[in-house]
């Protein structure tokens, strides 16, 4: 490895660990990670467990198992929305200019941005696994799945930390950022993360068919609910891949656009 | 090599210019200070300078690169503390330095050796584990600029490093540049604070509405505008006479406040002929001052207006004065 790509992974992995620090030090960016998604689950399996008895509902071992996934995307999602809000937050504060001014190549600032949400990512999934084994879930494929599971939730937390970077460079408003927590939830509703497929009306059905939102969820549920299939894996890494290349390219082309105009 | 050379440099947004047109030549080991109000194109020429914006027109050379061509050779070279310290208030005084000193490829031991030197240096070595929320006005200009220094750039740039602070946090950080200086860094400064650029700069470059309207050395630029002149008041009923006397050794002015004036060529060294030639003639002084003009007089005179901020900035000298 050439000592150039060394300089440059060292300085992703510093602001890889300041966005980490930056998150666990304001509650506002870490609550809707955890928090949030953590009693919504909670909520949801408590008040709506027998949805498992409606016919058409997937074979599982119970309510908890089937929503573990949706838990986990839904903090990812939040967690690419916080993601950005930091970010923003540092445009606004001049914070991003300290970095811009110094010798570094210049999406190493999203990258190591990035590189935190991967970090929050593995450990929103570690927490949702002990959540649901502590609760009583099973997952079908024991330790690999779960490994699988922790790696799709990682990738994810990346594309959608790239959505969430793209938007707050392109504005350089934390509030624009953050007013787009409710579409969140809209497209989480609109896929498969809390409903089966087979359960939801039109036009919902079709919007969640093709989301690809759901064949990420179904990629991380798969291992929890069945024997691991390679057509749901990679159905599932072939969404995050689409997702990660139009954030990173929207994020590349916002930072672009930022540099010109000197933001 | 000059340090920093401009040519013709321009921005523009949209329709509006921000800097049109400024040819700068700052030399090696030199502080030239940007003097100016708000508005007038000085953060915009420093952010050119410093590779975060793009020029429109023109062109600049900062270390002996280009900032456009060779933006990363210029990011290597300088050291950058930009306007109202941009610190991550969650973070402690040493992970700023430290991130820092990441980012200008220093490995973690010397991270660490340099970070805690320049804590040191800057007085912050108590705070340094402190979030940097915590801190004050002045602290956080102090760490900002031990941050631009961890790589020990040759140039140096402060986009009005004391703008809000107290005297004595002013007093800190002049006292820090002058000896950046010492030790050979190039320092450009902008400011809208008078006292600053005159107290701390080689030379002083006046800037107006994107424009540089007058550039030398503080001494040259108030010589421009005017001599010295002497203000003399003595006891009641004398004052036509002190008139009379004072005309001998200069032109005389307007009265002013009840106060005789005579403008002094020779300054400093013409003020003992006139006490002598005032004790002379039997006129009691109550009071005799020599003003110099100031490079407030200087912006009057190339501008037209006062610079904002001038008289704060008088009030704060004469703070830093009574400091012991």
């Amino acid at each position: 490895m050439s000592e150039r790509l060394v300089a440059d992974l060292r300085v992703v992995g510093a602001l890889g660990a300041r966005a980490i620090k930056q998150t666990f030090r304001r509650p506002q960016l870490m609550a809707p990670i955890l928090v949030f998604p953590t009693l919504l689950l909670a909520i949801q399996v408590g008040g709506a467990g027998r949805a498992t008895d409606l016919p058409q509902f997937p074979e599982v071992h119970g309510f908890l198992d089937f929503m573990l996934a949706g838990a986990m995307i839904q903090a990812t999602l939040l967690a690419g929305n916080s993601g950005g809000i930091a970010l923003a937050l540092d445009i606004e504060m001049g914070f991003t200019d300290r970095l811009l001014a110094a010798p570094i190549p210049r999406f190493a600032i999203v990258l190591g941005r990035l590189a935190g949400s991967a970090a929050l990512g593995a450990l929103t999934a570690v927490w949702f696994i002990a959540i649901g084994l502590l609760f009583g879930a099973r997952i079908e494929e024991g330790v690999p799945g779960a490994l699988v599971m922790i790696a799709i939730v990682t990738l994810s937390a990346v594309a959608f930390g790239g959505i969430g970077a793209a938007i707050a460079l392109r504005s350089g408003k934390a509030s624009v950022v953050q007013g787009l927590f409710p579409l969140v939830f809209v497209i989480l509703f609109l896929s498969t993360a809390f409903f089966p497929e087979a359960l939801l009306l039109e036009p919902a059905k079709s919007i969640a068919e093709w989301n690809p939102l759901s064949f990420i969820v179904e990629g991380v549920r798969d291992p929890v609910i069945s024997a691991l299939s390679a057509k749901s894996f990679a159905e599932s890494m072939a969404a995050l891949c689409f997702v990660a290349v139009v954030a990173l390219g929207l994020s590349a082309a916002a930072l672009r656009a930022r540099l010109r105009t000197g933001g | 090599m000059p340090a920093i050379e401009t040519r013709d440099l321009q921005r523009s947004f949209d329709d509006i210019v921000a800097v049109a047109g400024v040819d700068l030549e700052v030399s090696r080991g030199e502080i030239y200070a940007f003097l100016g109000p708000n508005g007038a194109g000085k953060t915009t020429t420093v952010r050119m300078l410093t590779t975060l914006l793009r020029p429109s027109g023109g062109s600049a050379r900062v270390a002996g690169h280009d900032v456009v061509e060779d933006s990363a050779a210029v990011r290597r070279a300088i050291g950058v503390a930009l306007q109202e310290a941009a610190l991550d208030p969650l973070m402690t005084g040493r992970e700023l330095i430290q991130l820092q000193s990441t980012l200008h490829g220093l490995a973690r031991d010397e991270a660490k050796r340099r970070g805690a030197a320049l804590l040191r240096r800057v007085g912050l070595e108590q705070a340094a584990d402190r979030r940097v929320g915590t801190y004050s006005g002045g602290m956080r200009r102090r760490l900002d600029l031990a941050s631009a220094l961890v790589h020990e750039p040759s140039v140096l740039f402060l986009d009005e490093p004391t703008t809000g602070l107290d005297p004595v946090s002013r007093k800190a950080i002049w006292e820090e540049v002058e000896k950046l200086n010492r030790e050979g860094t190039t320092v450009f400064l902008t400011t809208q604070y008078l006292e600053e650029a005159d107290k701390l700069a080689n030379r002083v470059g006046i800037i107006d509405n994107g424009e540089i309207v007058a550039e030398g050395t503080p001494a040259v630029l108030k010589a421009e505008v005017g001599h010295p002149h002497l203000e003399v008041v003595v006891a009641d009923g004398t004052a036509e006479r002190a008139e009379e006397v004072l005309a001998r050794f200069g032109k005389p002015l307007p009265a002013k406040d009840g106060a005789a004036l005579v403008e002094l060529e020779r300054g400093a060294a013409g003020v003992a002929p006139v006490v002598r030639a005032l004790d002379d003639a039997g006129l009691l002084v109550e009071r005799l001052d020599l003003v110099e003009p100031t490079l407030d007089d200087v912006f009057v005179e190339k501008t037209g207006y006062h610079l904002e901020g001038a008289e704060d900035a008088e009030a704060a000298e004469a703070a830093i004065e009574e400091q012991p």
